[in-house]
């Protein structure tokens, strides 16, 4: 037996603390901006400008941010947890009533001379609040039901917002990210049944609570060529793209339903497209490979952490990131729904890069301070 | 109870069943991408290339028409049309107020014009005006500073340079219809022309060319990036025809308002020279769209403006008949033994009496004379004796109910009465009577003045079986080739006979009591021979002929005969053969042999047959 109040780790000095910087990660954080950054360099007509100059600034920044939270102490994350979480929160609700309307949703935050979109901070900080919570559970307190409520309260909150704003991707996101976290914990494995079997059953009131436009996503999605001018449109010009892209793809800067704008959102939601376009299955699975080896990485930063809040938040991060690219990828090659979430650390957006690379930071931090470890009560008197 | 270890490995075996899912999930995404891509791809390449080019038809020229001279007959004119591109202009209301002062734009034009240009793209040019002259287009040209978005564009429309007078034989050109769209995909150019009529009409796909074609690279709203290849289409081949366009309009000119047609050809090639048919039409107010008034004026006209009559003009043929009776009384030796007979302005045959157009007969007259003075009551009896067979035979064989030329659509094949035919039509047996009457060129007989003018051919070039034709080359539908050497077959009749019918012919225009004597050509080199033919168009009764016949010019114009001329000339080697009709002109002699007499006097002055046939090979 271990006691909780024996600290291993907390004598890490800076010199330290560099040298247990994961160097592999940072490489591949690097390798996937940079393939984004040509892309937007791409998608601009082969112009630094409007997009690729804008996102290599944003990717230093964000790589500042991810060193210093790295080097942060974890135990610093763990207290301060349902702060950055209520933070977020709180910007969610803003939009909600300052909110600025862009395509046909509301989702941005117009904070003096630059906008953010809380929905994207949210994924993560969500995960941030419920490993913190999970933290202190042991298997005992997991299996009563009334220790499920309050996360459950944590999870329900954004996601609600998000889905009012109305943005289903992010929405889906949320919660699958956030009950990814209740099942690393060990909630048990029939209460998951339970919930999948009600939300089923909820379905039919479900279809009806969406909006126009989300069903029409749907629908389409089920037969894009049923509609090739209008919501199809999309679907069908990025699977064009795609399967044109064949083997090696039509080159750097030469993809033609990109450059001839027949492909839609080619900077943001369809990068991938524009990507598999120009450079085939080839560069589709290069990026898919670098994907799965930070996947891999998160996975086994995780699972040689020392502590259960960083473990929890690990795998929550991971698991996120991962769905991130699932959902982009799969939607726009047709295998799920249009829901409008971006492939991460490619798509042009500042939010959303920050927020990945804020995360990828807890995850270096975590790397760092794997042999800390953390009392059960949460930290709180740790520091 | 606080066990790091077990948390520990529920948190461990969890995150393995995390990564199995991600693991499948990932799997998909690669399927996928798979399918797309590699199993798929050669279908959405295809979908994206669809998508990327646009394919744009570049018109071929189409081949000129030109005459055996070299002439042209029809061929492209530049089209100089003023066209707007929106978005190239700053205030499309203004720039047209501009363009107005210069070129005057009509109340309802304007309207077309601003109608268009919403409906389409901002960079597609919208036409304003089009067959500018030249004092209009640098009007244009020099305010273009002042005309932003206004541009002159240059396209090709078809020319006849002679006009009404070639009409039937080249016809026209107009926009496609719906029923005579192909797969070729130039008829669905919106400004592309196809022949309609004449030698246009069947030489349409030699003239017509092969389009080229531009792969122009567009983007989603369809606006043109850049070209990516071109391919030149092939121009049309040129049609070089045997007529003499300087002939055309001679003879346009000298039928005046008369309606009716002339052939003239080369007896022994079968070229022919001259082909017209008035009144005619402008064929040049065709390619620009005629209005639905002029077209209803066209139509209704009794006098046919857009029939061929030479081909598709059929009448009883008359006295020019009377060869065809000559030739066949002669070739089954009936005429030698005949010697004579006597005319007194009548016979009889059944009880029905048959009259002589001279009331008082002609008196005793042979093959020679009966020919020269056109004596109806001879052919009576010289058609009751060969019969109907001996004549429709030889009726055949000189090229008489059948089509004749390969040029031209629409051709009428005339008819050749005979016993079968009748019972086939009517189911009646053939009467002793209509015998008498085709013997004469009236009753069921019909002829084609190009049907006459080939009978006329072989009749004087020796008796072979000419052909006419219209091309110096054999057009086919993909290439140009050279016509072979005439050779025609011998008919088959003795030169006796065609022999003793020249004369004959010959004595019509040369002794004073030939018909056509007052229409003789007195230069003896140029002097022609031929057979006057007046048809009756209305049948003239007893009640009539009691009270005395009308005279021609007395009855209505539909309601009067039809004058007819057949010809040849020189008279010691003919060489150019001719048939006339006026319609409802009167008698062949006063009406059809002066303007044969004329026509022929021209052709032999202009010896088209002995001028260069080819365009001389630039070099």
């Amino acid at each position: 037996m271990i006691e909780a109040s024996d600290y291993h780790g907390d004598t890490l000095r800076f010199g330290d603390k560099i040298r247990q910087l994961h160097w592999g990660m940072l490489f591949l954080l690097f390798l996937i901006a940079a393939i984004g950054i040509a892309m937007l360099y791409s998608a601009g007509n082969a112009s630094l400008t409007p997009w690729a100059g804008q996102q290599a600034i944003r990717f230093a920044v964000g790589l500042a941010v991810l060193l210093a939270v790295g080097l942060t102490d974890i135990r610093f994350w763990l207290h301060h947890a349902y702060t950055i979480y209520g933070i977020s929160l709180l910007l969610l609700i803003a939009v909600e009533f300052a909110g600025i309307v862009g395509m046909g949703a509301q989702r941005w935050l117009d904070l003096g001379y630059f906008q953010i979109q809380p929905s994207e901070v949210v994924k993560m900080t969500l995960v941030l609040a419920l490993a913190r919570y999970f933290h202190g559970a042991s298997l005992e307190d997991v299996v009563r039901p009334a220790f499920l409520l309050p996360p459950l309260a944590l999870l329900a909150l954004p996601a609600l917002l998000v889905l009012r704003q109305p943005d289903l991707g992010t929405a889906l996101m949320l919660i699958i990210g956030g009950l990814s976290v209740f099942f690393l914990a060990g909630v048990r494995i029939w209460k998951f049944a339970l919930l999948i079997g009600g939300v089923l059953a909820a379905m039919p009131l479900l279809w009806m609570g969406l909006h126009d436009y989300q069903k029409r996503r749907i629908l389409v999605f089920l037969d894009p060529e049923s509609d090739p001018l209008g919501s199809g449109y999309h679907i069908l010009q990025s699977q064009i793209a795609l399967g044109s892209g064949g083997l090696i793809g039509k080159g750097f800067l030469q993809g033609t339903q990109a450059h001839l704008n027949f492909l839609p959102e080619k900077q943001t939601d369809f990068i991938f497209t524009m990507l598999a376009e120009e450079f085939g299955i080839a560069g589709g699975l290069l990026l898919l490979t670098l994907y799965v080896l930070l996947v891999l990485c998160g996975f086994l930063i995780s699972l040689h952490c020392r502590n259960q809040f960083g473990r929890l938040l690990g795998m929550g991060i991971t698991v996120t990131f991962a769905l991130y690219f699932f959902i982009n990828i799969a939607m726009v090659t047709g295998l799920i729904p249009v829901v409008g979430v971006p492939l991460p650390l490619i798509s042009y957006g500042g939010t959303a890069l920050l927020t990945l690379l804020f995360a990828f930071g807890l995850l270096m931090s975590i790397h760092v301070h794997r042999d800390v470890r953390l009392s059960r009560r949460g930290g709180v008197d740790d520091l | 109870m606080y066990r790091e270890g077990d948390r520990y490995r529920v948190f461990s075996r969890r995150a393995a069943i995390l990564a199995g899912g991600k693991m499948a999930l990932v799997s998909a995404l690669i399927g996928r991408l798979y399918y797309l891509q590699v199993l798929e791809s050669d279908r959405y390449v295809t979908l994206a290339e669809e998508n990327r080019i646009n394919l744009r038809l570049i018109q071929p020229s189409r081949g000129p028409i030109v005459d055996r001279n070299g002439t042209p007959i029809a061929r492209n004119r530049k089209n100089y049309r003023v066209v707007m591109v929106p978005e190239q202009t700053l205030d499309i209301e203004e720039t047209l107020d501009r363009l107005g002062a210069i070129l005057p734009i009509g109340a309802a034009e304007r309207r077309r014009i601003l109608h268009e240009m919403k409906r389409k793209r901002g960079f597609v040019p919208v036409m304003v005006q089009e067959n500018l002259d030249w004092e209009e287009v640098s009007r244009v040209e020099v305010n273009t500073p002042d005309l932003p978005g206004v541009l002159i564009d240059v396209g090709q429309s078809r020319h006849y340079p002679l006009g009404a007078a070639a009409a039937h034989v080249i016809g026209y050109v107009a926009a496609v219809t719906e029923k005579e769209l192909t797969e070729d995909p130039l008829l669905q150019l919106p400004d592309f022309r196809i022949g309609k009529s004449g030698i246009e009409k069947i030489y349409d796909l030699a003239l017509r060319g092969k389009a080229g074609s531009s792969q122009m690279e567009v983007n989603a709203v369809g606006r043109v990036v850049r070209e990516l290849s071109r391919e030149e289409g092939k121009p049309g081949h040129q049609v070089a025809l045997t007529l003499d366009s300087d002939l055309q309009q001679f003879a346009s000119k000298r039928f005046e308002r008369k309606s009716g047609g002339c052939v003239a050809m080369d007896v022994h090639t079968g070229e022919v020279l001259l082909m017209i048919s008035t009144p005619a039409f402008d064929p040049n107010a065709f390619v620009t769209g005629l209005s639905e008034e002029s077209w209803k004026n066209l139509l209704s006209d009794r006098r046919a403006p857009l029939t061929n009559k030479c081909i598709a003009g059929q009448y009883a043929p008359g006295s020019t008949y009377k060869m065809m009776v000559a030739a066949a009384g002669l070739e089954a030796g009936l005429v030698s033994q005949q010697k004579k007979v006597f005319c007194k302005g009548y016979v009889e045959l059944g009880g029905d009496r048959f009259h002589c157009w001279k009331r008082e007969g002609h008196g005793l007259v042979g093959l020679h004379e009966a020919i020269q003075q056109s004596c109806d009551v001879y052919f009576y009896e010289l058609s009751r004796r060969c019969g109907i067979e001996r004549m429709a035979e030889m009726s055949r064989r000189f090229g008489l109910g059948q089509s004749l030329i390969p040029d031209l659509a629409g051709e009428q094949t005339g008819l050749v009465p005979d016993p079968d035919w009748k019972m086939a039509t009517f189911g009646a047996p053939w009467q002793g009577g209509e015998t008498l009457v085709t013997g004469i060129g009236q009753g069921y007989a019909l002829a084609t003045p190009l049907q006459l003018a080939v009978m006329t051919s072989r009749l004087v070039n020796g008796g072979y079986e000419v052909f006419p034709h219209l091309t110096q080359e054999l057009v086919q539908p993909e290439s140009v080739a050279d016509r072979p050497p005439a050779t025609f077959k011998p008919l088959g009749i003795r030169q006796s006979t065609l022999s003793r019918i020249r004369q004959a012919m010959i004595a019509v225009t040369s002794e004073p009591k030939g018909t056509a004597f007052g229409a003789r050509i007195h230069d003896k080199a140029m002097a022609m021979g031929g057979k006057t033919g007046t048809s009756q168009v209305m049948r003239i009764s007893d009640r009539e002929r009691k009270e005395g016949v009308l005279k021609n010019r007395d009855r209505p114009w539909q309601e009067r005969d039809h004058a007819l001329f057949v010809g040849f000339a020189p008279l010691s080697a003919p060489k150019y053969a001719i048939s006339v009709i006026v319609e409802h002109g009167g008698s062949g002699s006063a009406a059809a042999a002066p303007i044969a007499r004329d026509l022929l006097l021209e052709i032999q002055r202009r010896q088209p047959s002995k001028a260069a046939r080819k365009n001389p090979v630039a070099s």
